[in-house]
Formats: structure tokens, sequence, C-alpha cells
């Protein structure tokens, strides 16, 4: 593989971004951005889930039997997230309380089986955590800018800091403007991407190398 | 003499209106898609034609039930008298993709039909955040059997609901006038944004 490791990192972040390019992982997007600060410690967990998963896989890729492959990943996976949930309930209580059932729920999103599946379970050690960094970096910002963004407009701040007066439009942080915010952001991506690189139309849905 | 007949016919309409409270609240009010945002992947990823809607949504039920009340079982008889709470997620993923996995086997085997028509949602459904989701809320609430089944149910109806409404809409979407950036997946959630507007009415119906 002579792909050198910053192109790995972009591609996560930019032309292969999970949430706003694959459509991948969708409900966790949705879930717990109503603040930057959930969405980024969302976003930190599925890093540092991502990476070890990605480098567990990449170890164990030739002991494992092509057959129970996608079992084994789960349990691999899941046992990486029980470590993380515990880590969180004892360390940030308040966000614990919030978002418990999302954490526990990363064993089955989708952007980490695939990952495990399409690149770790092919590639040496190091490509792969750097592989699942980006990804991770990627799943990230994309929280983080669909958090800021709903917290912005919903309840007038910026990870807590409180930026404009007036009434805020609560209908932001609210279920419906989650799918809103994120279905306007995938649009605007779509359209940077068609106006400036001639991008493919329709943007998202999967298409990978 | 404890038990009096019309002592115990009222516990049984407390234990109906109970189950279903369970059951509206978590088919409409608690909505798996609409309000807890769950399982969108395979929302937005199925609900392009009626056709595969129906056939997911029934699927799902399926399992749905069948997973909250193996979970239930092994979750009480297993993992509590033996202390070990703390690998329910390792043990309710294995579970299920265990049955899902022998579902798959014995519908290859029993009814060929039938396994060519759902067995791609079979494999989908493994690795999906809302099988997972009813059996980690059934032990967090500490519900006895039946109501961990009823959840299962109401859940199963729940999707089931969000699937076909989706699928309408999108089925007509396809004809309409959709500017360039935001057709397929953006205008999916602007939609997605308006029903689960609808579906906030809802809040408030039942309170649990």
């Amino acid at each position: 593989m002579a792909v050198s490791y910053k192109k790995l990192i972009l591609n996560g972040i930019f032309s292969e971004n999970p949430v706003f390019r694959l459509a991948l992982s969708l409900c966790p997007a949705v879930a717990v951005t109503t603040s930057v600060r959930n969405g980024f410690l969302m976003g930190i967990a599925v890093l540092c889930v991502m990476t070890m998963v990605n480098i567990t896989v990449s170890i164990l890729r030739n002991l494992i039997n092509p057959k129970v492959r996608i079992p084994a990943y789960i349990l691999i996976i899941a046992t990486y997230v029980s470590i993380t949930d515990m880590v969180m309930s004892a360390y940030s209580r308040a966000a614990y309380k919030e978002m418990g059932l999302y954490i526990q729920l990363i064993v089955v999103f989708a952007i980490i089986i695939s990952r495990a599946e399409l690149f770790a379970s092919k590639n040496k050690v190091l490509p792969s955590a750097v592989d699942g960094f980006g990804m991770g970096l990627g799943f990230l910002g994309a929280l983080v800018l669909v958090g800021a963004v709903r917290e912005l407009i919903g309840k007038g701040s910026i990870a807590g800091i409180h930026l404009t007066g007036g009434n805020p439009l609560l209908i932001m942080v609210l279920p419906t403007g989650g799918f809103f915010v994120i279905g306007l952001l995938m649009g605007l991506f779509n359209w940077i991407d068609q106006k400036y690189y001639g991008g493919r139309p329709g943007g998202v849905g999967g298409g990978h190398h | 003499m404890a038990a009096d007949p019309a002592e115990s016919a009222g516990d049984i309409t407390d234990m109906f209106k109970d189950l279903f409270t369970i059951f509206i609240a978590s088919a409409i009010i608690n909505n798996f898609v609409f309000t807890r945002y769950l399982g969108l992947c395979i929302f937005f990823g199925v609900s392009k034609k009626m056709e595969t809607a129906l056939g997911m949504s029934m699927t799902f039920t399926a399992v749905m039930v069948i997973s909250a009340a193996l979970s239930w079982l092994v979750y009480n008889l297993v993992m509590l008298p033996l202390h070990i709470e703390f690998l329910r997620i390792v043990l309710f993923i294995g579970i299920v993709a265990g049955f899902v996995q022998f579902a798959d086997t014995m519908l290859k085997k029993l009814n060929p039909t039938l396994y060519y028509k759902l067995g791609i949602y079979l494999v989908l459904i493994t690795t999906n955040c809302i099988i997972l989701a009813v059996p980690v809320i059934n032990s967090d609430e500490k519900y006895n059997f039946l109501q961990s089944v009823t959840l299962g149910l109401g859940s199963g109806a729940g999707f089931s609901l969000a699937l076909i409404i989706m699928a309408s809409i999108r089925e007509r979407l396809e004809l309409a006038n959709v500017p360039k950036p935001f057709q397929g997946m953006p205008i999916a959630f602007i939609v997605t944004g308006l029903i689960a507007l609808a579906f906030l009415g809802f809040s408030g119906l039942i309170t649990i």
C-alpha cells in the first residue's frame, strides 16, 4: 500500500466524511448533537473506539476465519465500547446521563464495522490505526459542526457561551432540528462539490474503493 | 383468603393498562425513528420503495420481539445471578447476532421463497441500533417479561409505521422537482424532520 498517511486522514475528514458523504452512522449524529459539548464527547468516544478496533482487527487479521469475521468484529467492538462506556460513566456523569444509551449503541455503528471490514482486515497495523483515526476525526468534526449550528440557533450560544440576544428558536434542539440541520448541511456540501469540483450528483451513498 | 376475585380482576386490568401504555408509548410517543433517532441508516436505506419497506418492517418486528424475549431471559436468569451486568453489551449483541444467524439458516432450509424475499434484510439487522436498543432499554427500566416483549412489539410497530409513511412520501418525491444539491439523502432528511415535527404533537398523550 503506497497510500500516504496524510491522504488517509484527509480522506476520512473530507472525501469520505462518514456523516456527510457516506451517510453512515446517522443516528448519533442527530441524537446527541444538541450542543457542541455533547457532539464533542460522542466524537471523542467514537474516535477512540475506532482507532482501537482498527488496530486490533489489523493485528488479528490473519487469525480470524473469514466465515466468522462479522461476529468476531462485533465482539471486538463491543469490548472496546464497554470500556468506553464505563470510563465515561465514571468521569463525566452529567453528559453520560444525557447520552448513555447512545454510547452503548456505538457497538452497532455501521462506520466502525465498515472500516474494520474494508480497511483494517486488509492492511498493516499502522495504516489501519491512521485510517481509524482519520475517519474518527471526520466523524468528530461533523458532530461538532452539527452541534454548533443547532446550539447557536436553538439556544443562542456556542459551547455554553451566549452570543445572540432575543429568543432562540427552540425547535433546533428538538428532534426535528437535527434532521433539518443535517439535511441542509448535506445539501450545502453537495452544492459546493457540484459547483466547484464538478462532483457526483446526489453526493452521498457508498462508493468505496 | 387474601386473593378475592374482584381484586385479582383489578390486577389484571391494571396489568393490561400498563402493557397498553408501554405499547402506545413505544410505538408513537417515543417512536424510535422520530423521537429517539435510532435505526436511521436502515430507515433511509430501505424507505425508497413500499414493497421493501413492508418486508423490512415485518422482519424487524419479528426479530425485535424475539430478541427482547431472549435477552430478558438471559439477563434475568444468567447475568443477574452471576453479577456480570457489566458484560451486557457484549452478551446482548451476541444474542442478537446469534439469533439472526440462526433464523437465516433455518429460513434458508425451511422456506426458501421467504428467504429470498427477506434474507437480505436479515443480514442488515444484526448491525442495527434499534435491535440493540430494545434489550438495553428493557434492562435499564427493569421491565418484567411481558413488559419487555410488549416494548419489543411496540417498537417494531412504531418502526413499521415510520417506514411505511416515509416510503409512501418518497415514492411521490421521485416525481418532484427537487433542487440538484438536495436530491437523494438531503431532501429525505428534511422530510423526516417535518414528520418528526408532526410526531411531536403526540408528546404528552400519555405520561410515563
